[in-house]
């Protein structure tokens, strides 16, 4: 049985089903977040596995208790909030000893404890403090130590790092990830952000409308994603109508490419394409799935180029291609030219019939 | 859906104890708001529709109607009112405008004497102006052969009474004002006229609304400046009196008691309404508006305020130089004779004290009351439903109750006989529970206002740590909204110092509050006593609000490493 399982978890409000249905199991140790857009249910599922919102049908088990009709304090959790929720009438010190207090442990290993507390996170020496005189980051990190100072089995994050700066983010969450591969903590993050997610999990549950839509490890997601949602959702992609053409060629559009599972003839079959998967070939070069496409849009972001170009798959949509820099090698690409790209038979990735 | 496994846990350790507590404790506020509001409100109303021998009946209604002069009272009640409203609102639009909106010096000093008819009793303003403008008075002259004993009498007091109740709405609609309006007005290059119509009155218009109510309601309800000044002028406040006290005609009292509950009811009814309309369209990114220096605004306003500075400085000036002349207008000498005289015979040292132990008890139990149900309202969750919503209507509902209102309902449900709680008629406690209830919704506010302005997860976070709320309402939520609760003790105290109107029915000869004993003391005609009596109570009313001042400045110095940017 898994570390943590929830099991036909509804929630609704009114008329309104923010839940719909939920299984998932949690695995110990394991760092999973739940990813989504807004108004998806993800922090309304996070707040039922607090007991902070209780759930109208199914059931949580943590740990092999049945945990699904507690009250929050009965339950074993840690939580840091998207405001953090520090106490500002409290030094840092008493903020990160907060939990202690109450179960009259030895004011020595209290500060002990707070001290180890900051150093795991970074901030030794700030017990005097106060949050008001502390950076966003700052202040994130002691309600993370906060929130790990009690030493729970579970540690949950509602997007921990949205109300940060995009520098800080990024540092603080390679460390929370750090910290927590540290601790072994089980951990459930709650983000919109799917780069966030990408680089922190080790599973992501991505959410759609109260219901889960894919679970999977970040490369499973991004390269396999279960539906025209996830696909849309977690990086760019383009999607391409095909139809069978024997059984390891489709074709699209004007198109016949070489693809890697089997099809057969007549089938109609949609697969789905990363930008960076599509290839630049040499303009004479003949290569396997290559074909010749225009230059609609060139944006230059830096360390890669987005080129939409027009080829012709059939219903004219255009696709996006990403070029990495160092790949161009210098090469520009101008509005209007023409170029010879290639999508790879691997990387031509069939996808499931809409639901 | 069926949870198995549940069944072998007791139901006890579904929750902690603490956490099982907030709804109970909720429910008995809630019981606590309905025996010392609802109750006497319906004792009122069952009064009414009951004839002499307890059975239903019209006829008090009937009677009442077939009464002379009760019709004449209805009318005059209501446009003394409307003419109160039509004078104090604009008048303290201008002085809330001088304030907020035009580049004043001494702004703190024109808004603290603007507000400075709270201090006292409403009667302040009436005595004095039998002193300005009475058959002694100096300024006599001015009303010509109008008598100030009547209807000018009674607007110009209700006018100095309700002055400060509108400028406090006011300044705080002006004071919220969006820079960025402003801006784009001035990008328009809209003239100075454009602006204030097309700007300032809409964005404030809210607060006028309000404002207007709240003067509406204050003069309908108004039952000392009447009773001083008003001579033979009938008015429902003074017909209740005189029912009540004067004929312990309780039935004909609880059906003029309902007549003046239903136009103040309803002008906060609609004031609710309004307001809950407004907050719609507050907008989170409104730029606060500074004022440029500008004299064609500045100097005429800096006069305006100068001006009614001087009238309200005046009036209460007269009161205390009325309780130190010897006797008004024959002899002028300054001396302490009333104070020692109403200290020694006049009972006025009883009165005084009995006043100081009132607001300080409704204060000391009103502030954690209100602040405690506040909080379990807020923070707290369990409880049947609908309690929440019914706590919150009864804790809205008093600002609808004039104090007269409550008097009577008191009088008629805590009197009966066969009321248990009936030890507590004419004891100190009822005066204070009366208190509390009577100012409970402005305290109310402003322990919401205080609490919804702090983290919402702050009790999350503490269950999540195995910390009771009870201790993080200690540790926490308590010292962060501190200020706010200063705030409710000071208010508490200060209006039962100054308040008449719920007590007049409540004291017993060793309970006269201060306030009801200057009504005696003009009744018997001893104005000077009566007088010295006021200014004791402005005097106590301002030391107060001084401490308070005081002890908020400390807090904030202390304070000063994590309260930043809260004030
Ligand atoms: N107390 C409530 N009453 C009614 N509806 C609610 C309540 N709380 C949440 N909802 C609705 O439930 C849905 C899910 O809300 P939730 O807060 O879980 O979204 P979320 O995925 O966390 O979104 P975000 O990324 O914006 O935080 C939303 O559509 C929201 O409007
Ligand atoms: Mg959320």
């Amino acid at each position: 049985m898994a570390h943590l399982e929830i099991t036909q978890l509804t929630k609704r409000y009114g008329a309104f089903v923010a839940l719909e249905r939920i299984e998932l199991a949690v695995e110990r140790g394991e760092f999973l977040v739940l990813l989504g857009p807004s108004g998806c249910g993800k922090t309304t599922l996070l707040r039922a596995i607090a007991g902070l919102e209780r759930q109208d049908e199914g059931r949580i088990v943590h740990a092999g208790r049945d945990i699904s009709q507690l009250s929050p304090a009965l339950r074993d959790y840690g939580i840091v909030f998207q405001s953090y929720a520090l106490f500002p009438n409290l030094s840092v010190a008493d903020n990160v000893a907060y939990g202690l207090n109450s179960r009259r442990a030895d004011r020595r290993l209290v500060r002990k404890r707070v001290e180890e507390m900051l150093e795991l996170v970074g901030l030794p020496g700030s017990q005097p403090k106060f949050p008001a005189q502390l950076s966003g980051g700052q202040q994130q990190r002691v309600a993370l130590a906060r929130a790990l100072a009690t030493s729970p089995d579970l540690l949950l994050l509602d997007e921990p790092l949205s109300a940060l700066d995009a520098i800080e983010r990024v540092r603080l969450r390679s460390e929370i990830r750090s910290l927590q591969n540290r601790l072994g903590v089980t951990t459930i993050m709650v983000t919109h952000d799917q780069e966030e997610a990408l680089a922190m999990a080790d599973r992501i549950v991505v959410m759609r409308g109260g219901r889960i839509q894919q679970i999977g490890g970040p490369q499973e997601i991004y390269r396999a994603p279960g539906n025209d949602f996830v696909a849309d959702f977690i990086g760019r992609g383009n999607l391409l109508d095909a139809t069978g053409a024997g059984p390891q060629h489709v074709r699209v559009g004007d198109l016949l490419l070489r693809c890697a599972g089997p099809t057969s003839e007549g089938h109609r079959q949609r697969f789905y394409v990363r930008p960076e998967d599509i290839r630049l070939h040499g303009t004479l070069d003949q290569g396997e799935n290559s074909f010749y496409a225009h230059v609609l849009k060139c944006e230059f972001l830096g360390a890669y180029s987005l080129v939409t170009l027009q080829a012709p798959t059939g219903d004219g949509r255009p696709l996006v291609a990403q070029f990495s820099s160092n790949y161009l090698c210098g090469r520009e690409i101008h509005p209007g030219a023409t170029l010879r790209v290639g999508i790879p038979a691997e990387h031509l990735r069939p996808l499931p019939e809409a639901a | 859906m069926k949870v198995a496994g549940l069944s072998t846990l007791p139901p006890g350790r579904r929750a902690t104890v603490s956490e099982r507590l907030g709804g109970p404790l909720l429910l008995l506020a809630a019981v606590a708001l309905a025996i010392f509001l609802l109750l006497p409100l319906g004792a009122l109303l069952l009064g009414a529709v009951r004839d002499d021998a307890g059975a239903f009946s019209l006829a008090r209604f009937a009677e009442f109607a077939a009464t002379p002069g009760m019709a004449t009272a209805v009318w005059n009640t209501l446009w003394v009112a409307v003419v109160v409203t039509a004078i104090t609102v604009p008048l303290a639009f201008v002085y809330a405008y001088a304030i907020e909106r035009a580049c004043l010096p001494l702004r703190g000093l024109w808004r603290i004497v603007g507000l400075s008819a709270l201090l006292g009793p409403s009667l302040v303003g009436a005595i004095a102006f039998i002193q300005w403008f009475g058959t002694q008075g100096v300024l006599k002259a001015w009303l010509g052969e109008t008598s100030v004993y009547g209807p000018v009498g009674i607007v110009m007091a209700t006018v100095y009474a309700s002055f400060p109740h509108a400028l406090m709405i006011l300044v705080v609609a002006l004071a919220t004002a969006d820079g960025r309006l402003y801006e784009a007005a001035d990008a328009l290059s809209a003239s100075r006229w454009r602006k204030f119509v097309t700007v300032t009155l809409p964005g404030a218009r809210y607060g006028l609304i309000s404002a207007a109510l709240v003067v509406f309601a204050y003069s309908v309800s108004e039952f000392g400046i009447p009773k001083v000044i008003g001579g033979n002028f009938p008015v429902l406040a003074v017909e209740i009196y005189v029912q009540v006290v004067g004929q312990h005609n309780f039935g004909r009292g609880a059906v003029v008691a309902l007549l003046l509950l239903l136009p103040v009811l309803l002008a906060f009814a609609i004031d609710w309404w309004v307001q809950r309309r407004q907050q719609a369209g507050l907008s989170a990114r409104a730029v606060p508006y500074r004022p440029r220096p500008d004299w064609r605004r500045d100097l005429p306003l800096l006069f305006y305020c100068l001006l009614l500075a001087m009238a309200m400085l005046g009036i209460l000036g007269m009161a205390a130089y009325t309780s130190l002349v010897r006797f008004w207008p024959y002899n002028l000498e300054l001396s302490l004779d009333h104070y020692i005289y109403g200290l020694a015979e006049a009972g006025v040292l009883d009165a005084w004290l009995n006043s100081l132990r009132i607001a300080g008890l409704t204060a000391l139990f009103g502030t954690p009351f209100v602040f405690f149900t506040a909080w379990l309202l807020e923070k707290g969750q369990g409880g049947p439903t609908g309690l929440r919503p019914l706590v919150r209507a009864l804790a809205a509902l008093p600002m609808g109750v004039p104090g007269l209102v409550l008097g009577i309902g008191y009088i008629l449900f805590f009197n009966a006989p066969d009321n248990p709680l009936n030890g507590l008629y004419q004891t100190l406690a009822i005066m204070v529970i009366a208190n509390i209830v009577h100012y409970y919704t402005a305290c109310h506010l402003t322990a919401l206002t205080a609490l919804k302005g702090i983290d919402r997860e702050f009790e999350a976070v503490s269950a999540s740590l195995k910390v009771s709320p009870f201790v993080t309402l200690w540790r926490v939520t308590l010292p962060v909204c501190l200020p706010a609760v200063l705030e409710i003790a000071r208010y508490l105290f200060i209006n039962a110092m100054t308040t008449v109107s719920a007590l007049v029915f409540l004291y017993s000869p060793t309970t006269l509050p201060a306030s009801v004993a200057i009504l005696n003391l003009d009744e018997a005609g001893e104005l000077g006593p009566a007088a010295a009596m006021a200014t004791l109570i402005v005097l106590t009313s301002t030391a107060i609000s001084l401490l308070y001042s005081f002890v908020t400045h400390l807090l904030f110095r202390r304070h000063q490493a994590w309260r930043q940017g809260q004030r």
